[in-house]
């Protein structure tokens, strides 16, 4: 039941935010900052009603770990530092692209992560970011396999390489959002 | 006075978008192999898609202060698609990146190649 709800509500927010707008009937705020017809209102209950009973047990998992807010705000926290990695990361491409100098390789971390959610982010952060884009994966241990742009000696000392090289602080602010 | 910096925010994040995606061109036809090619078709355009989709977010939240109801459209769609390019474009490179090296493609110039070993282990417990 729970299921259900949280699908419904979210479901009919994404409605209304998608057809907000033109009309003048309901209307939010003073000088209608939002605004809908009635019609799309009742559309929108209809079609959550549909979605939520067809989608909740596979957009509801069994694990509400991620309903606590605090983490919502570490994630809001973790988005700033990653779109200022993304910035270096940007500059650093261009150099190359202008200048042609690279020094590429695959390299394998174990960066412990325990969550599909945390392993899911921190690949999508990685391919973002300084020279490196993620590969492959080892479903077992969770392992990553990157492609780095330009591999540093030092880095090649340890195996798997440490995560520090690759993936900046990432690791520590997935681990603080997912577990 | 707030209309106008919001104007040459606008242009300055066209500007900055159309720049980082036409350095992403530059890269795919500078760089040797697929690898490298998909770190410049990834992470530039996915940097200059930002600053486009910005601009065009600044111009609509602009519209709806001014009580133009249809720059709510065009903020609340154009953010939809901001969070779409930024979830989807590292998934499609990560999928091409593995397809090319399941296919046998090798890095070109490689350092190191610890992905080489893992195929074969696989091979082995079958």
């Amino acid at each position: 039941m729970l299921a259900f709800i949280v699908t419904f509500v979210l479901c009919f927010v994404a409605y209304l935010m998608l057809t907000t707008g033109g009309a003048d009937i309901v209307f939010l705020g003073d000088w209608k900052i939002l605004s809908w017809d009635y019609a799309e209102i009742i559309f929108g209950i209809i079609l959550s009603l549909i979605v939520a009973i067809v989608a909740r047990k596979i957009f509801v998992k069994k694990s509400f770990r991620m309903a606590n807010p605090v983490r919502w705000f570490v994630f809001i926290g973790y988005l700033f530092y990653f779109f200022y990695e993304m910035t270096k990361a940007n500059f650093d491409v261009a150099y190359r692209v202008i200048t042609g100098k690279i020094n590429p390789g695959i390299v394998r971390i174990s960066p412990d992560l325990k969550t599909d959610l945390g392993i899911t982010m921190l690949a999508n952060s990685i391919t973002l970011t300084p020279g490196t884009l993620s590969v492959d994966i080892d479903e077992d241990k969770n392992d990553l396999y990157i492609h780095w742009i330009n591999v540093k000696k030092e880095a090649l000392e340890d195996k798997p390489v440490n995560c520090k090289f690759v993936c900046a602080n990432f690791e520590k602010w997935v681990r603080r959002v997912t577990e | 006075m707030l209309g106008q910096i919001a104007d040459i925010l606008v242009y300055l994040f066209l500007i900055l978008g159309v720049f980082f995606n036409l350095l992403a061109g530059v890269g795919l036809l500078r760089f040797p192999d697929v690898y490298t090619r998909l770190h410049a078709g990834t992470k530039c355009t996915t940097f200059g898609s930002i600053f486009i989709c910005g601009s065009v977010i600044i111009f609509g939240v602009r519209m709806w202060l001014m009580g133009d109801t249809n720059g709510s459209t065009l903020t609340i769609h154009t953010a939809g698609v901001l969070i779409a390019i930024l979830l989807t474009n590292p998934t499609g490179a990560h999928a091409i990146a593995r397809a090319a090296h399941r296919s046998g493609v090798k890095p070109f110039g490689a350092v190191i190649d610890d992905l080489a070993e893992k195929p074969a282990k696989k091979e082995a417990e079958k």
